[in-house]
């Protein structure tokens, strides 16, 4: 290995890495700057004001959206944080076994088919049960989102579970501490930032999602990406990008949060 | 020294365990039977892959035995889970539990047992005084040194008052002063709570220094039982006196058994007593051991048992160790004590002479 090499020098990777960041962080830099225009374009500057957030607060609909989607974010990260954790649990405290890998790539299915395929199975998987029972509700939101969220709850705490030394069990066995009280002593609360990490990736892939939700969503149940999917079909005004630039900041606030707690140690 | 009364403790009968299976499969421990006495410093000797460590997590119950009984006191615990048996296990690793402070880890064997509040904080304070770790019950295990952490994983498993305390090479991630002071430290712990203790070592100094008696083990069996001057001085196989300290390995032939002590002649024709391992009657040729400072060095001549040339002489300060080449061929190291004096006129290259005592050679089971 040439250790003086330095991938830096190279003729042409400045400019490289200078595109890529432009391509990436340019188009979100414009689609904040215009949520701060009080002109009702997104393309002409008609100078500072804070209009369109007043606007998107005061859009009953926007509301409705969003609280939707805090309702089902909250409720498929909870759901999909506890069954991560029991898959976790199953798959690393065991000696590996035949058939172990296909269960690794069973969880992470949502990770490989492609999101549109899930779709479209979805729709009409759901069109059938709601034929028969008649019920038209969030529990088909809450269990598409429960399940695609499952994967991105998984890792965090996979990996967590994959460095914790399995002498502390056994300590605590050896302790008198039967299996339940060393889960509930132990393993949980080293656990703890793994669980709390794959909770908030969870939220953030729920509160995001728009091909699934898209099929499986009823009339009125509007998420907030599918509320401005809508919005830009007929049109883009600034309060658009006042919602996005909203949307980005909660995002951004809680990836953040996301990074700490994974990167704690003990 | 307190009385021991002959009551076992722990009673391994007849265990083997196999791991894998078909082809693959490898048994860690082959039919093993060995008592442990009440109040006893037991320790299981042997290199690595010997199936020490197997056998202490039997004990424990980590794992169980594929075959064999293991009773504790009595009882067969080998079907049991270890939150089940009255025996606490001080890891290698130590393996305190880092979201706890010190108080915390010693006390959590008394909690998970159902102790009262008080009683539980009571023989947490009598614990960090007998390990002298007053001054940091608060803190987290994180923010100790590692002989701390020594001393509190010992806490710990000493708290709940086990019926037997099994330690796992806990001395082995210590430097050297500090396993010195250790292994006095678990001798006085040992003679203060009269807690039976089952410790695994690779360490034959240390195994010699702390144990009442001392299991040898190798490849899956136990090989001898004893104390550690029994198994110093009268090793039953070759294995053993080459595993424990120096030895010299000689070709000799059985003349004849009388009273338990044979008498075999060596290759210069001359005879010697030597011991027996118990219940051992072998016939023709044998291998004998003798240990570098039981024997001793004479002018070359009749009264000798052996003789030969002195190939190397290593001082060593208080001691000189003399490197012989016998006349059979064989090689033979000679240790011994050093005293102020005039030198003795042994030089490398020269002829001398070797007498073993009577109580020196010990014949080998193989």
């Amino acid at each position: 290995m040439a250790s003086n090499f330095s991938i830096k020098h190279q003729p042409g990777f400045t400019a490289i890495a200078a595109t890529c960041f432009i391509v990436l962080y340019l188009p979100i830099f414009v689609l904040v700057i215009y949520a701060f225009n009080a002109a009702t374009s997104t393309s002409e500057w008609g100078g500072f004001s804070l209009k369109w957030f007043q606007s998107a607060w005061q859009n009953t609909q926007v509301i409705d959206a969003t609280l939707l989607s805090f309702q089902l974010g909250a409720i498929a990260a909870l759901l999909s944080t506890v069954f991560a954790t029991m898959a976790a649990l199953a798959t690393t405290r065991t000696a590996s076994y035949p058939g172990l890998t296909f269960k690794y790539a069973a969880i992470n299915q949502p990770l490989m088919v492609p999101e549109i395929v899930t779709g479209v199975a979805l729709l009409i998987f759901f069109s059938r049960i709601k034929i028969f029972t008649g019920y038209s509700g969030l529990g088909y939101l809450i269990a598409a989102h429960t399940a695609f969220c499952i994967p991105f709850a998984y890792l965090p705490i996979r990996a967590r579970l994959e460095n914790m030394d399995l002498t502390l069990e056994r300590a605590a066995a050896d302790l008198y501490a039967t299996p339940w009280k060393t889960f509930r002593r132990i393993t949980l609360p080293l656990l703890w930032p793994g669980i709390l990490a794959g909770l908030m990736l969870a939220f953030v892939i729920s509160l995001d999602d728009v091909v699934i939700t898209e099929f499986v969503k009823s009339g009125g149940q509007d998420t907030l990406p599918t509320y401005m999917l809508g919005q830009i079909r007929r049109g883009i005004t600034p309060e658009i990008n006042a919602i996005s630039t909203a949307f980005l900041l909660l995002s951004v606030v809680i990836v953040t949060l996301f990074f700490f707690i994974s990167r704690k140690r003990d | 020294m307190p009385d021991k009364p002959d009551r076992n403790a722990i009673e391994v009968v007849n265990v083997s365990k196999i791991f894998g299976s078909g082809e693959g499969q490898v048994a860690a421990l082959d039919t093993v039977s060995v008592s442990i006495r009440e109040n006893e410093f037991f320790t299981l000797l042997g290199p690595s892959g010997c199936g020490k460590t197997t056998l202490l997590r039997l004990i424990a119950g980590f794992d169980f035995p594929t075959a064999g009984e293991i009773l504790l006191y009595g009882q067969d615990i080998a079907p049991l889970p270890p939150f089940k048996r009255p025996v606490n296990t001080v890891f290698q690793s130590y393996a305190l539990f880092p979201h706890m402070t010190v108080a915390d880890n010693i006390g959590f064997g008394l909690e998970m047992l159902g102790k009262p509040k008080d009683q539980i904080k009571a023989r947490v304070a009598e614990m960090l005084k007998l390990v002298k770790m007053e001054a940091l019950a608060g803190r987290r295990t994180s923010q100790i040194s590692g002989g701390q952490q020594q001393r509190v994983a010992l806490a710990r498993a000493l708290a709940p008052q086990p019926k037997v305390l099994l330690l796992d090479e806990p001395l082995s991630a210590l430097d050297y002063k500090l396993r010195k002071e250790m292994q006095i430290e678990l001798k006085r712990l040992q003679h203060e709570t009269g807690i039976t203790f089952i410790f695994v070592t690779h360490d034959q100094e240390e195994a010699l220094t702390m144990s009442d008696r001392i299991a040898v083990m190798s490849s899956g069996k136990i090989l001898q039982v004893g104390s550690p001057r029994d198994i110093y001085d009268r090793p039953a196989e070759r294995f053993v006196a080459d595993f424990i300290g120096e030895s010299n390995f000689l070709k000799a032939d059985m003349v004849g058994v009388s009273g338990g002590r044979a008498t075999v002649k060596l290759s210069s024709g001359v005879e010697i007593p030597a011991t027996l391992p118990e219940g051992f009657n072998p016939n023709g040729k044998v291998t004998i051991v003798v240990r570098p400072e039981h024997a001793q060095l004479s002018a070359a001549g009749p009264a000798a048992s052996l003789s030969g040339t002195v190939e190397n002489i290593v001082y060593l300060g208080t001691d000189t160790h003399f490197h012989l080449r016998l006349a059979g061929g064989e090689a033979f190291i000679v240790r011994r004590q050093n005293s102020r004096g005039a030198s003795d006129g042994i030089v490398q290259g020269g002829q001398v002479g070797l007498l073993i005592g009577n109580d020196a050679a010990q014949v080998l089971k193989d």
